[in-house]
């Protein structure tokens, strides 16, 4: 049942998170859109202008390759976790309640690493000298201790390995909730537990999955630290060179202007994806 | 633990996090100046790590004795990184130091912008001694930074894994070192432009021109299979260094000095092309009120000296000449070369910057 405002007190409770939302989030990214128009001195800073030779400058094929390395990069960063942490969390809503903490406030503690943290961390875990092949090698299945990172096997460990706690906690909710009636009625029904799995859990859930899948594939878009620390140079994301811009080169307005395109980019692909769901949900 | 905190390296950082950390490294330096905030103070910029920690203990100290004047260290992420915050601060009256060490492209940068205070030479008398290549100046002539202290890059091995110390720059172009390499990532930091041009196109001429730089590039685009890490923050190469994971590269001088020092299998050679000479600045903010007491400190840092301290504790190159500053010769060794230096094309840097950063990355990520 949805109780409608009636009259304007009842859009107070709201005014608080939408004052923080126009605060932190809307004006910086108007500053940022006015930013992306202005014209950049080279050498120098930029001075306020209304240009469009950042976006110019952006639509290459370099860029573009670079955009859609970094999209797929996020995508199946996104399919990864959520495929890793779908069984787990299921899994997980199945054990019992002293079990389930012990493993959420593990994850919980992943998620304060920070990514330097985990970028250095991995980096060390998939080196020649001191990494896990090491192990490998003492265990008689590799002949000699090889190097790893940088690698875009490394970027995705490290990027999964980031995103997996997040995707897990956002499951958990509604697994959790899933109704234990419904296994049950595809078991009773002959239906074996992976094949119950795949056929009830999976359908039943399957908006929570796509908004799952959305989320990662935001968090991911934005990771620059990762790909910089674990990668290659042909594995730097459009983040990468976006703070390469800002930071390094002092180009506000073209940082801005890719920026302001990657925003674009990912909305209209949430979009899409929304637009998607909502017809299957209609059909 | 020891590592850890080395990691932390002065002149480069992970992007934003240092910057951001630099206000919460001030507040729990415990520095006097938090305590005597009504008496006398100077907010200083210095590269987070060793090299601040280098002179919180040995540098500002002197100084407070010398003038009663409370230090209140500030550790600054890498020049550019840095000169964009101090940039931002300034619009809005703000400085997050009254006085940075600045580097050479970003001091070009700030004074193309205006950023940067003018500085009185007749209020620092011992400014006379700096070598006049290390004052900066704005176009009408009025300074705005004085050298604070040079540093060398130069060619690094890992002496367990590389048997016999390279000579050359060309070293780094040699098939056999496939996968062992570790560069800066950076154009405006690595200045492997002026190496390659220096090497092998007989001097830094042909860098005048676009078609020449495109030529240096391409030389230049040869050694790519031989590098394993472009790195934008020392910590990352300097742990692979150390452990022998990427064997050579290039470094900073006074840095791979330490780890040697400390009994890593380390070693830094002065190429016989030289090696990169890059300096520091001191630079005062614009929206800095403490003009007066910077041009104190200012001074006080171009002593003979001090200049010799900072060689002595910092492991820098002094900016004053050689003559002035008492060392022996075995200290001058250990921070310099008589071999002539490869002096960044600073000037190269700052009017191609957006057409030269364009390229560069579509050099390493192409």
């Amino acid at each position: 049942m949805k109780l409608k405002p009636q009259k304007f007190a009842d859009y107070a409770t709201i005014a608080f998170p939408a004052g923080m939302l126009t605060v932190f989030f809307v004006i910086p990214f108007g500053i940022m859109i006015a930013v992306s128009f202005f014209q950049r001195v080279q050498g120098a800073f930029y001075e306020p202008a209304f240009v469009f030779e950042n976006y110019a400058r952006f639509l290459t094929g370099f860029f573009g390759g670079i955009l859609g390395f970094s999209i797929g990069l996020a995508a199946l960063v996104a399919v990864v976790s959520v495929v890793l942490a779908f069984p787990f969390t299921y899994i997980l809503t199945r054990m019992s309640r002293q079990a389930q903490v012990v493993w959420l406030v593990f994850l919980l503690s992943v998620l304060s690493l920070s990514e330097v943290l985990i970028g250095f961390g991995w980096s060390t875990l998939l080196s020649r000298t001191a990494g896990i092949t090491n192990l490998l090698v003492s265990l008689g299945i590799m002949d000699k201790p090889m190097s790893l990172s940088p690698g875009f096997g490394a970027v995705m460990t490290g990027m999964v390995y980031q995103t997996f706690p997040y995707t897990v906690l956002v499951l958990y909710p509604a697994l959790s909730r899933l109704d234990p009636s419904l296994v049950e009625a595809a078991r009773t029904l002959g239906s074996g537990p992976v094949r119950s799995f795949a056929n009830v859990v999976v359908p039943a859930l399957r908006n929570s999955i796509v908004s799952t899948l959305i989320m990662v594939f935001v968090f991911a878009l934005g990771c620059y630290l990762l790909p910089q620390l674990l990668g290659k140079p042909s594995h730097w994301t459009l983040s990468v060179l976006i703070t390469d811009q800002a930071i390094y080169q002092s180009n506000m307005p073209f940082a801005a202007a890719m920026a302001v395109f990657l925003v674009l980019v990912s909305l209209s692909l949430v979009a899409i994806s929304l637009l998607y769901g909502k017809k299957e949900h209609a059909a | 633990m020891d590592d850890m905190k080395k990691g932390i390296s002065r002149r480069s950082v992970l992007a934003g996090i240092a910057g951001g950390s630099a206000v919460a490294m001030a507040g729990i330096t415990g520095f006097p100046g938090i305590l005597k905030a009504q008496e006398k103070s100077l907010k200083i910029g210095a590269y987070g790590g060793y090299f601040k920690d280098s002179f919180d203990k040995h540098i500002f100290p002197e100084f407070t004795k010398a003038t009663g004047i409370a230090v209140e260290s500030i550790a600054q992420p890498t020049g550019e990184a840095w000169l964009v915050q101090l940039e931002q601060a300034a619009r809005a009256g703000q400085a997050p130091a009254d006085v940075s060490m600045i580097s050479q492209v970003s001091m070009l940068r700030g004074s193309a912008a205006g950023i940067w205070a003018k500085l009185d030479p007749a209020k620092m008398p011992n400014v006379a001694n700096v070598i006049p290549a290390f004052i900066n100046k704005y176009d009408d002539g009025s300074v705005c930074g004085v050298g604070a202290v040079t540093w060398y890059i130069t060619l690094v091995s890992n002496s367990d894994v590389i048997g016999e110390a390279p000579t050359s720059w060309a070293e780094l172009w040699k098939p056999e070192r496939e996968g062992q390499l570790g560069l800066l990532a950076l154009v405006t930091n690595s200045f492997l432009l002026d190496v390659t041009a220096k090497t092998y196109f007989g001097g830094q001429e042909i860098l005048d021109t676009e078609e020449g730089i495109l030529k240096v590039m391409d030389k230049l685009a040869e050694l790519k299979d031989n590098v394993q890490l472009w790195y934008r923050d020392e910590a990352q190469f300097e742990q692979a260094l150390k452990s022998g994971e990427i064997p050579m590269g290039q470094y900073y001088h006074d840095v791979a000095g330490l780890a040697a020092a400390d009994g890593y299998p380390v070693r830094s050679t002065f190429p016989k092309e030289g090696g990169i000479n890059d300096s520091g600045s001191w630079a005062v903010s614009k929206a800095s009120e403490k003009l007066d007491l910077a041009h104190v400190f200012i001074d006080f840092m171009s002593q003979p000296e001090i200049q010799a301290l900072l060689s002595r504790k910092v492991g820098t190159s002094p900016t004053i000449p050689r003559a002035k500053t008492g060392l022996t010769d075995a200290e001058f060794a250990s921070v310099s070369s008589e071999i002539e230096p490869i002096i960044p094309r600073y000037d190269m840097y700052q009017q191609r910057a957006d057409w030269l950063s364009q390229k560069w990355t579509e050099l390493i990520v192409g």
